[in-house]
């Protein structure tokens, strides 16, 4: 029955690899790809339904149980985070099959794509340290392969530096497996818990702590260690780009959350106030300030993908039921509606053929629905109510100023304003003032291509509308981390 | 022994920071390259090294070694070495596209 668990992450992979097989009949392709997207969300959502239900799900695979075999664990977490995943690569998908070159259809763009989507699953599934750090190079090398396809020299020189940072902090993190092994002699989450509860030294603790944050940090392109972001993202076509923005750095913070709650909680007000606070305070004004600063649609979104990471590293950083579950909340917003903003960006690149917003501008009379859906979009993600980016923002505020962190009320405030403001910047010049594309342009129809973006535009309306279901259960999310003995107990077995 | 495991690794962590900071792509390569198997051996030698025995406890009953770090390390190579082969093709791929190999020349082309 629990082998159900397994079903996110074979699926993927099993298709990917078939997908090979069809790599130049571009209709098989898509077809088999669209069976394989709608019938993972559905799986995901069934397993979703049924942790919920039941409690945490957990599988040692070949029969090993943890904490000597391979745990594979599904608790409401990594459930909810799967089916959010599966909604994100399924609208990424279909917009794909409207905007992608042919050469990049037969060039693997459906196996790489299925193959992240597996790395990414089985990073939110996996029970143990080591089986992360597979899991997450199984992630980036398909990354890596999908940001380069097209090799033009912008792109070969971002995706050498995304790779080479992204390898030398995989190194970083098999290291922190090392010393985590050396220290506590297990690599399962759950018996990691136990045993730091039972050892003493906390000072090689506090070390390895730091060292999994910054690995996990320069994966979610937290502060200082966003550099890499902004100009890969930019490169590659923009399926690829929004699918990039919703899913990886994601995974970087799903890990954090994960450790910072389970393990690393021995010290914290250390880790998790002074440090994380301060970090996610950062990252979200410079993220911001970045975006201010851009005349460029797909680079001022990969910005506010940095700014919005520091929303969700505050609410891990106060560490209060409440601000877990705004956390996790404004993690379900952000994957839905940074989505969409940057399938938006694509749709309006193939009217204009620019991201420049110099070179843009009317799309308002001649394409309205994009324009309102953008405008849904980025008011939902500045935090404009009854959207969902309200619902996200507002918890968060609330535990800081419980937690009397009045600065970072302030901030956040802040940051959602200048957030709004680069928004209707985009808005602006892009569907407002003086036409500036040709008759060809304006009469060129982009339904097929919205609508493969509509279900993320209706998704953030239904979660503002409908909060306070939502709310409740990342709730009882919030609530599942604050007690990680159901976690550990489902595991272990005891 | 283990302290000559833990000065070559610090050899090979020190040389690889040192070609990772090079110009040139093929350096940084070999420079993640090295780092990878300096971070393969710290593995094997944090879950304590013991010679003379098999990991295998069926035949050694309690004397085995370890077997989980050599599992892992074995992994771990394997992805080193996919991950490295990327990284080489990539880098031939860049050389041919930009004519270069430097770093530094590789900045500011026309979309900057």
């Amino acid at each position: 029955m629990n082998n159900i668990i397994m079903l996110p992450i074979i699926i993927p992979f099993f298709m990917g690899t078939l997908l090979i097989l069809f790599a130049k009949k571009h209709l098989t392709q898509r077809i088999l790809s669209s069976i394989t997207a709608v019938g993972l969300t559905i799986v995901s959502i069934y397993i979703a339904w049924l942790v919920y239900e039941e409690g945490p799900l957990s599988i040692g695979l070949g029969g090993w149980e943890a904490p000597f075999g391979i745990a594979i664990v599904a608790d409401n977490l990594a459930a909810f985070m799967v089916v959010l995943t599966s909604i994100v690569s399924a609208t990424c998908l279909f917009f794909a099959f409207t905007t992608i070159d042919k050469r990049r259809e037969r060039y693997y763009f459906y196996p790489l794509f299925f193959y992240l989507v597996t790395g990414v699953n089985g990073a939110f599934l996996t029970g143990d340290l080591f089986n992360l750090f597979v899991f997450f190079e199984v992630m980036l090398l398909a990354s890596y392969a999908l940001m380069v396809t097209g090799s033009t020299k912008f792109q070969l020189r971002e995706t050498f530096k995304y790779a080479v940072i992204n390898a030398f902090s995989s190194m970083l993190f098999l290291v922190a497996i090392a010393y985590v092994y050396g220290i506590l002699g297990t690599v399962n989450f759950a018996h990691m818990a136990e045993r730091v509860a039972e050892v003493e030294q906390t000072g090689v603790l506090q070390v390895v702590a730091i060292l999994l944050f910054l690995v996990f940090a320069t994966k979610g392109a937290l502060f200082p260690l966003y550099f890499w972001l902004p100009h890969s993202y930019v490169g590659p076509p923009t399926a690829v780009t929004a699918l990039f923005g919703g899913l990886l750095t994601k995974v970087g913070v799903y890990c954090i959350i994960r450790m910072y709650t389970l393990v690393f909680t021995f010290d914290i007000s250390f880790t998790h106030h002074t440090i994380m606070l301060v970090l996610g305070g950062l990252t979200m004004l410079l993220g911001v300030l970045g975006a201010v600063a851009q005349f460029d649609y797909k680079r001022i979104l990969s910005f506010h993908i940095i700014s919005q990471i520091g929303y969700m590293i505050m609410g891990i950083g106060l560490n209060t039921a409440l601000a877990l579950a705004g956390a996790i909340y404004f993690l379900a917003h952000n994957m839905i509606v940074k989505t969409g903003l940057i399938l938006m960006s694509g749709a309006t690149e193939k009217i204009t053929g620019t991201t420049d917003l110099k070179k843009m501008g009317g799309l308002l009379k001649t394409h309205p629905v994009l324009a309102w859906s953008f405008l849904i979009l980025g008011l939902s993600i500045a935090g404009i109510p009854p959207l969902s980016g309200f619902f996200g923002k507002f918890p968060l505020i609330v535990a800081a100023a419980e937690e009397s962190s009045y600065f970072l009320v302030f901030l956040s405030l802040f940051v959602g304003m200048l957030t709004l403001f680069s928004m209707i910047k985009i808005f602006m010049n892009v569907y407002w003032g003086a036409p500036q594309h040709t008759k060809e342009q304006a009469t060129l129809s982009i339904t097929p291509t919205l609508l493969a973006a509509s279900p993320l535009v209706i998704l953030t309306i239904i979660l503002g509308l409908f909060a306070e279901p939502f709310f409740a259960y990342t709730e009882v999310i919030a609530e599942d981390l604050l007690n990680p003995s159901v976690y550990i107990q489902s595991v272990l077995k005891e | 022994m283990e302290i000559l495991m833990f000065i070559a690794i610090g050899v090979l962590f020190a040389v690889g920071t040192y070609f990772i900071l090079c110009r040139s792509l093929l350096k940084v390569i070999i420079g993640i390259l090295l780092i990878s198997h300096g971070a393969h051996m710290l593995l094997l030698t944090m879950a304590g090294l013991r010679q003379g025995v098999p990991p295998l406890v069926d035949l050694s009953g309690s004397e085995a070694t370890d077997p989980l770090p050599q599992a892992m390390i074995l992994t771990a190579i394997v992805i080193s070495f996919g991950i490295t082969a990327f990284l080489v093709v990539l880098a031939y791929r860049t050389y041919r596209v930009n004519k270069t190999e430097d770093l530094d020349k590789l900045r500011g082309s026309d979309d900057e």
